[in-house]
């Protein structure tokens, strides 16, 4: 796939997860759109997996700590083969097997995942099973930062520290915001970079919607051999939509039938200009 | 579905109980500065943002950190503040069981846990925010209140009384507009059912937002059918008003209990457990979510699912009255 056919599908998959939220009347607007592209370069550049033998004990883990963006999971997962989109017309459904959250119903889904704080350890363990086991595989994760005050997070970096796991790779969609307002409001973390850096991880700070630039970091590791890496990609939530930038409104926000279609034009203009 | 419609002209529709529970706490808190809102990015769900831009010195945000949410809530009520902790059930009461054991039961500090969004509130977000668990988990501590209030008279009084109360509390409440369900009755005590509806043929035992739906089929077995049923709201799960249930187990009419809760452990055993041990040997069934991940859907979907409607009770309890015979 060429690097302007990677531009076009972030910005497919971002009207796809516009179009099932807005069908569905339910969904995590905003950290959904401030994740696509990396979700986008983790499918399609970076994660080795098979749509059509998903369960390959050899293939790259990728746990989404941040499960309530499930929407650009979903579409991503969709994409990439693992089922048909269609099946998306019954997210949030009676019955459905999509729901709100990561579920392993769905092929390609690793973890069931919602509750923030629960990616990275389960990654953690995913990492010492793979080092015990001589394997050469990856696990990724990919957390909030309004998620990184759950205290398990930090139980987590000290275990991915002291275990050495330089095949673990947590990403942080830093957006900077969450539901109440912006990180620095709600708890304010101050410098993740430095905090992370003393936890003895090796951090790398990328643009989280510049697609070369993700690929570069996730693709290049381990950063420093021997230790964990951290990837704070830097990111707008409600990215690609110019009323939902930077508006908290828009966390788990469902679009009126008039802002879902300047949404989608919006979206249409971009795609024109790539 | 018709049977779901007839409250319309019968019962007067209220606010979610929630919401009820912020209005009150506002209300308290501009006389009463030792009140705190104790939040984890949860104000907008607990419909706190008012009371946060007019008290803005009466919230203490600690972030997504429930552990830390319990435990900062320990120690201001500890030192005498009137701490409210407020985040939905699901992470409250899994996620910071330990605290709420040890910090707040075991220590004896008394923090009122507000648990919102309580049940299967947050429908097709799916299990992680599902709440099915927390009655048999909080049953099993010592020290600990429970009350899940039906409707916006109940949540009204139990916010009042729980800034009072000397001793831990857990208020569990839904998001859901509920309507007034007997007006008549201005009581209200932790510890003491509501009777929400008499008669002598039958009993629902419910609480929180299922003493709606068995009203609901109350009415329609007496309509349809001429069975008398009394409806209790059990809102005090822990202690559990065993005067009460020993009045309506005595002429031995069958008894019927709902709960948004998994039938293991919850509303329904406990009454069983009593009942049994005492020697009454009513008919007796519970209505509430079985042993399995639920299906998707809205909270009202998952309710009509699992037989938590007002034509679902009604269908179990004829089975239970025609087994009796
Ligand atoms: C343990 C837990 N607490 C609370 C929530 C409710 N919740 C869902 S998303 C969210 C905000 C997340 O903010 P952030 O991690 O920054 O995500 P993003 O901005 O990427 O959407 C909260 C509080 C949850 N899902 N899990
Ligand atoms: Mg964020």
């Amino acid at each position: 796939m060429t690097d302007r056919e990677m531009k076009l599908k972030s910005v497919y998959l971002r009207k796809s997860l516009l179009k099932y939220i807005y069908k569905a009347k339910a969904g995590h607007t905003g950290g959904s759109l401030s994740c696509t592209d990396i979700l986008n370069v983790l499918y399609n550049r970076v994660l080795n997996v098979d749509p059509k033998n998903f369960k390959n004990p050899d293939r790259d883990r990728y746990i989404q700590s941040k499960g309530h963006c499930v929407e650009a999971l979903f579409v991503t997962l969709a994409n990439r083969g693992f089922f048909p989109e269609s099946d998306l017309e019954t997210l949030c459904q009676y019955q459905s097997h999509y729901i709100g959250h990561p579920t392993k119903k769905v092929n390609g889904v690793e973890q069931n995942t919602g509750a923030l704080g629960h990616g990275l350890p389960i990654c953690v363990g995913e990492a010492i099973a793979a080092k015990l086991d001589n394997k050469t595989h990856r696990v990724f994760t990919l957390l909030g930062d309004g998620e990184l005050p759950e205290g398990s997070n930090w139980e987590a970096f000290l275990s991915a520290y002291h275990y050495k796991l330089d095949n673990l790779y947590a990403i942080l969609d830093y957006n900077k915001q969450q539901i109440t307002g912006s990180n620095e409001e709600v708890m304010n973390t101050g410098s993740v970079r430095d905090k992370l850096e003393t936890f003895g991880w090796s951090v790398k700070e990328v643009d989280g919607h510049d697609l070369k630039e993700l690929e570069a970091a996730l693709n290049n590791g381990p950063f420093e051999t021997g230790k964990p890496n951290f990837i704070v990609a830097h990111t707008v939530k409600g990215k690609g939509v110019s009323y939902m930038e930077g508006n908290i409104k828009w966390h788990h926000g469902v679009p009126s039938q008039e802002e879902y279609e300047l949404a989608q034009s919006e979206l249409t203009e971009a795609e024109a200009e790539i | 579905m018709q049977l779901d419609k007839i409250h319309e002209k019968d019962l007067k529709m209220g606010i979610a109980n929630q919401v009820v529970f912020s209005k009150t706490l506002e209300e308290l808190a501009a006389n009463d500065k030792a009140i705190l809102a104790v939040t984890s990015d949860s104000r907008g769900s607990g419909k706190l943002v008012p009371f946060a831009e007019r008290y803005p010195k009466q919230i203490v945000e600690v972030g997504i950190a429930e552990q830390n949410l319990v435990g900062v809530a320990a120690g201001l009520a500890s030192a005498g503040k009137k701490a409210f902790a407020v985040s939905p059930a699901c992470f409250l009461s899994a996620r910071a069981l330990e605290q709420i054991k040890n910090d707040v039961a075991y220590s004896d500090n008394p923090v009122k846990l507000i648990a919102i969004s309580a049940g299967v509130s947050y429908g097709a977000l799916g299990t992680t925010h599902h709440s099915l668990h927390d009655y048999a988990a909080l049953r099993s501590i010592n020290n600990m209140t429970i009350v899940a209030p039906a409707d916006n008279f109940e949540t009204e009084h139990a916010v009042r009384k729980a800034v009072e109360f000397k001793k831990p509390i857990y208020l569990r409440l839904g998001k859901k507009p509920m309507p007034f369900l007997n007006e008549a009755d201005q009581s209200f005590e932790f510890g003491k059912g509501r009777v929400v509806r008499e008669g002598e043929d039958l009993a629902i035992i419910a609480n929180g937002e299922t003493v709606y739906p068995a009203w609901l089929a109350a009415k329609a077995l007496e309509e349809e059918h001429g069975i008398k049923t009394t409806v209790v709201s059990m809102h005090t799960i822990k202690p559990l008003d065993t005067n009460l249930l020993e009045d309506i187990a005595v002429n031995g009419r069958p008894i019927l209990t709902v709960e948004e809760h998994m039938v293991n452990g919850g509303l329904g055993e406990a009454c069983a457990s009593f009942l049994f041990q005492n020697r009454y040997k009513n008919p007796f069934k519970i209505v509430g979510i079985p042993d399995e991940y639920t299906v998707t859907g809205s909270q009202v979907e998952i309710f009509n699912h699992y037989g938590i409607s007002g034509s679902g009770l009604k269908e179990s309890a004829l089975e239970l009255i025609n087994s009796k015979k």
